[in-house]
């Protein structure tokens, strides 16, 4: 396809804010009056909570308010799950029982957040320590200390799929394999943390919001736990988000602040310190231990697999659980794998909750994935490509029904690999690694394709609890004409750095055929705003851009109208362009953009019959397949559009401390059509770094008494630039036929296959010595630990 | 409980700002707080993520790590004050916009400051001078790829005028 903005090298509307140092991010909020917060946390893995004395904090002048988890629990209603699990009750402050350590018992408001911080530390909590699990394939044997009593269990969610013949195909299979691997508990751990300010103003009976959010749903949980209508909570979603990739859901801080504000009377805010953040924040990642058994043929055809994901959500959950389920929709990889039996479960512990991170749990599913092929292709003596070329789907094969239900929309996978390869020079690589093997170094090279689902739809939340039957996951876009004849495209979410005001005035410029630099991006808030969710699931890009698109056309088609209906001829004998319309052949007939405006803001007799004035038109877009509720064995369309991204890396690890140092990085990637080429690049190579970070370095430690070791960037380690090599992108492009432009998704790109990559390198350079790892993070210690012949 | 206040005098962005403050304070908390110039950024005020980084007395200082009684006396550059005189973008502000050098813009001033320091000691440095400039500052968004491009890009632009 030809397009005139899409696809083309275009500075963001974005980026000039934030260079000059004018984003609005919530902690650059400040309201008259506002007081501040800070929190009183549990020490303990799991206690009890005995008593809580205030009356020192409260003694210094400025301090305005102590907290407790008694007052709180009372007044709100429990933060929602995303599992049927009523009993596992979740609130801002501890109720009774603090269950991890970090969790919030107090929250102290004072003038400044100094005062408030020297406030907290003279609040006096009285704890009874309790048993406590910090193991999470402990937590399901019995007897077990349960971490809510209530619930019966620390079985959050568990149900086993059986998607085809998978015992036949066993039976069948010439080889089996089986092994574990283990996905370490990390997270995308954004530079902002978290932050909310609130205000109440009584007179109109309103909550206002100022929050660092990427949340579903948000004002509508943040007004039910607060027991107030939908319309008593405005959020602003202009605040500049300060990255997120999934984690700034900040519900249980927003009803904290958001109580406060109503209760004391004054603007509050609430922002996390970099503590704070990591311990009690409830962001880290999934905690995976997956058991994997393949069942495959000579000629290495994979047959069939059993995947049992046991999941480590910690002491509290809201959508964590979910995130074992986004993966069925992608469960057999890029391969032609006829069945697949899927035994997620999800279980609690004594540790922070987790949140949804970057993939939704697929980049520790496409991990598990990769190792499985790696396994088989190693068992066999094959070559790693050969083995994914020969089980891939062919290009001639969409769309492609995999055994769980789900429909692939496209892709042509075996071009992408060739392309990663020729990118990454393989040959060279090879003769890399070997010559560094000759000099005596450790050196490998890995190999990953991995798919990124896109276009999120939420099916997820039906197929884990058959009570919820939601199916629509919506995204809307208003479009305005203003009578100067400017455009302003109205956005219904916040942004976390993805480009969205740019994404939105491309694809209406590219519609409406006027430049994009003249088009306003604004976003609503949310009781302007029109239905929509979140630009999470790497969905923006299919769901904004196409409403977008849909608004832009009738704003396109109301303009034919007005023309035809003032030239006098049917809109079959018109033509669009640049916004001007005018008679088909050489007739010299025509109206212009601010004619056809004009007419529609002020001249109501030269409006066709039937037509609003004014010149604005909105869309609300279902997600393209959606719509459907699971089968009974479980099957469901998850997600529409399906992106494949292809990593080539060559490794070297320094025997001496076990770093793993990344030699070469290649990156193919297809998301089909590309909205915006460096905004897409962009986010790929952010995901790479994150996957880096996952692969090697990051990990939320928990020592054996239950405290988080890893709780500050000293010790929880986030690559910088000297860690993130350069990486060699190259682009393919295989459009949706689902999509307005062929667009798909790619806000989770790199980090689907980054780990999974990096993982097999590092297995490929230490298997001469005879030596793997199986868990993620593969540290430096872990590295030299095995080097040295220990267990990792 | 009432702070004793000290009276610290500095020049801001090439203004002269005077204030007094508790000596607890942190010159990212005066800077943000007391002047209201938020585009220096918090990200872990423990000195390790370079969110906070201005140039004080020509160098790059984290400011979370500083306290504003210790500026006392000295100049302050931030990301305000490195617009060019018109106030229009300077170099390194209009690379980083041509590379998408950023996606959530939260370490961008950061990283724009210690950019700025580098530059201006080392005008064309090449990759890895520029990884090792940038590499106390962390970035989640990019990967890092398109701020080094937007500096080499800088460096070719350079003509010793402000960055």
């Amino acid at each position: 396809m030809n397009f005139r903005y899409i696809g083309k090298k275009r500075r963001t509307k974005e980026d000039p804010r934030f260079v000059t140092g004018r984003g609005r991010f919530v902690a650059d909020v400040a309201l008259p009056g506002m007081k501040h917060v800070a929190l009183v946390t549990s020490p303990h893995a799991a206690a009890r909570i005995k008593a809580i004395r205030a009356e020192k904090a409260l003694a210094l002048q400025g301090v305005h308010y102590v907290l407790t988890g008694e007052e709180l629990c009372a007044a709100v209603d429990p933060l929602l799950i995303g599992v049927d699990a009523p009993l596992v009750r979740r609130y801002p402050l501890a109720n009774g029982v603090a269950r991890y350590a970090g969790e919030w018992v107090a929250a102290v408001v004072a003038d400044s957040r100094h005062l408030a911080e020297d406030a907290a530390e003279r609040v006096e909590v009285d704890y009874e320590p309790i048993p406590y699990i910090l193991d999470a394939e402990k937590s399901i044997e019995p007897g077990a200390p349960l971490v809510h009593p209530e619930h019966g269990s620390n079985v959050l969610y568990r149900r086993k799929f059986v998607w085809g013949p998978v015992e036949e195909d066993f039976a069948r299979a010439a080889h089996r394999l089986s092994f574990r691997v283990r996905w370490g508990r990390s997270a995308t751990v954004p530079i902002e943390t978290f932050g909310v300010a609130a205000q109440w103003d009584p007179a109109q009976q309103l909550l206002d919001v100022w929050a660092s959010i990427q949340m579903p749903k948000f004002p509508d949980q943040t007004a039910r736990a607060l027991r107030l209508p939908g319309n008593a909570v405005r959020v602003y979603f202009d605040v500049d988000v300060g990255g997120s990739f999934g984690v700034k859901r900040g519900i249980k801080h927003t009803v904290l602040v958001g109580y406060l504000a109503k209760k004391l009377g004054f603007p509050v805010r609430f922002i996390e310190d970099r503590l704070e953040n990591m311990r009690g924040g409830d962001m880290h990642g999934p905690d995976r231990i997956f058991d994997l058994q393949v069942a495959f043929d000579a000629d290495g055809t994979i047959r069939s697999m059993k995947i049992r994901a046991l999941d480590d959500v910690g002491a509290y959950a809201g959508r964590s659980p979910l995130q074992l389920g986004k993966p069925v929709g992608a469960i057999v990889g890029p391969y032609r794998i006829g069945s697949v039996e899927y035994e997620p479960i999800s279980v609690l512990t004594n540790k922070t909750a987790q949140e949804a991170v970057r993939g939704f749990g697929q980049s520790p599913t496409n991990y598990a994935l990769e190792s499985a092929v790696d396994r088989v292709a190693r068992h066999l003596g094959m070559d790693r490509v050969a083995i994914r070329k020969k089980n891939f789907i062919g290009k001639d094969q969409f769309p492609y029904l995999i055994p769980s239900g789900t429909t692939y929309d496209s892709g042509d996978y075996h071009t992408v690999l060739d392309k990663a390869l020729a990118a990454a020079e393989y040959a060279s690589l090879v003769e890399m690694r070997e010559a560094a093997r000759k000099a005596g170094r450790l050196a490998g090279i890995g190999i990953s394709t991995c798919l990124e689902p896109s276009g999120g739809n939420t099916a997820f939340e039906p197929l884990f609890n058959p009570k919820n039957e939601t199916t629509t996951w919506m995204d809307s876009c208003l479009v305005r004409i203003d009578l100067s004849g400017a455009i302003t495209g109205v956005m219904n979410t916040s942004s976390a750095g993805q480009g969205h005001e740019t994404l939105v005035a491309t694809v209406l410029g590219e519609i409406l055929e006027r430049d994009p630099d003249t088009i306003r991006v604004v976003h609503a808030d949310s009781l302007t705003a029109l239905p929509s969710n979140s630009p999470v699931a790497s969905r923006m890009a299919i769901m904004l851009g196409g409403a977008a698109a849909g608004a832009a056309k009738r704003i396109k088609a109301a303009l034919l109208a007005i023309a035809a209906h003032n030239l006098g001829v049917p809109e079959t004998l018109l033509e669009y362009r640049e916004g001007n319309v005018a008679v088909k052949g050489a007739t010299g007939k025509s109206l212009g953009w601010d004619q056809l405006v004009e007419i529609a803001h002020r001249k109501f007799h030269r409006m066709p019959p039937g037509l609003e004035p004014g010149l604005q038109a909105k869309f609300v877009w279902e997600v393209p397949k959606g719509g459907a509720l699971p089968t009974a064995d479980g099957r469901i369309q998850m997600y529409p559009c399906f992106s494949l991204e292809a990593h080539v890396v060559l490794v070297e690890i320094d025997p001496a401390t076990g770093q793993a140092k990344l030699v070469r990085y290649a990156c193919g990637h297809d998301c089909g059509t590309m909205i915006n080429p460096d905004i897409v690049h962009g986010l790929t190579y952010g995901g790479i770094a994150h996957g880096i970070g996952a692969a090697l370095y990051e990990k939320f430690a928990y020592s054996d008494n239950g405290q988080l070791l890893s709780q500050s960037f000293m010790d929880y380690l986030i690559p910088s630039a000297l860690e993130i090599p350069s990486i060699t992108m190259v682009d393919h492009c295989t459009p949706s036929p689902l999509t307005e432009f062929g667009q798909k998704g790619s806000g989770e790109a790199g980090y689907l296959g980054a780990p999974a990559a990096i993982a097999c390198a590092v297995n490929d350079a230490l298997g001469p010595m005879g030596a793997s790892i199986d868990e993620l993070p593969m540290t430096p210690l872990a590295i030299w630990t095995r080097i040295q012949g220990g267990p990792t | 409980m009432s702070e004793r206040l000290y009276r610290v005098s500095m020049l801001v962005n090439a203004q002269r700002r005077e204030a007094e403050v508790p000596a607890r304070l942190t010159l990212v908390d005066f800077l943000r707080d007391t002047l209201r110039l938020t585009g220096t950024h918090t990200g872990c005020e423990h000195g390790i993520c370079g969110a906070c980084s201005v140039l004080l007395d020509g160098a790059p200082v984290r400011s979370c790590l500083i306290y504003a009684v210790q500026a006392d006396g000295g100049s302050v550059i931030t990301i305000e004050g490195l617009a060019r005189p018109d106030g229009t973008q300077g170099t390194l502000q209009d690379s980083f916009c041509e590379a998408h050098a950023l996606q959530c813009g939260f370490c961008t001033p950061g990283m724009i400051i210690a950019a700025h320091a580098l530059l201006n000691d080392n005008p064309a440095p090449s990759e890895a001078q520029i990884r090792e400039a940038i590499g106390g500052n962390l970035c989640r968004c990019t990967g890092y790829q398109q701020i080094v491009d937007a500096i080499q890009l800088a460096s070719g632009k350079r003509d010793g005028g402000i960055a």
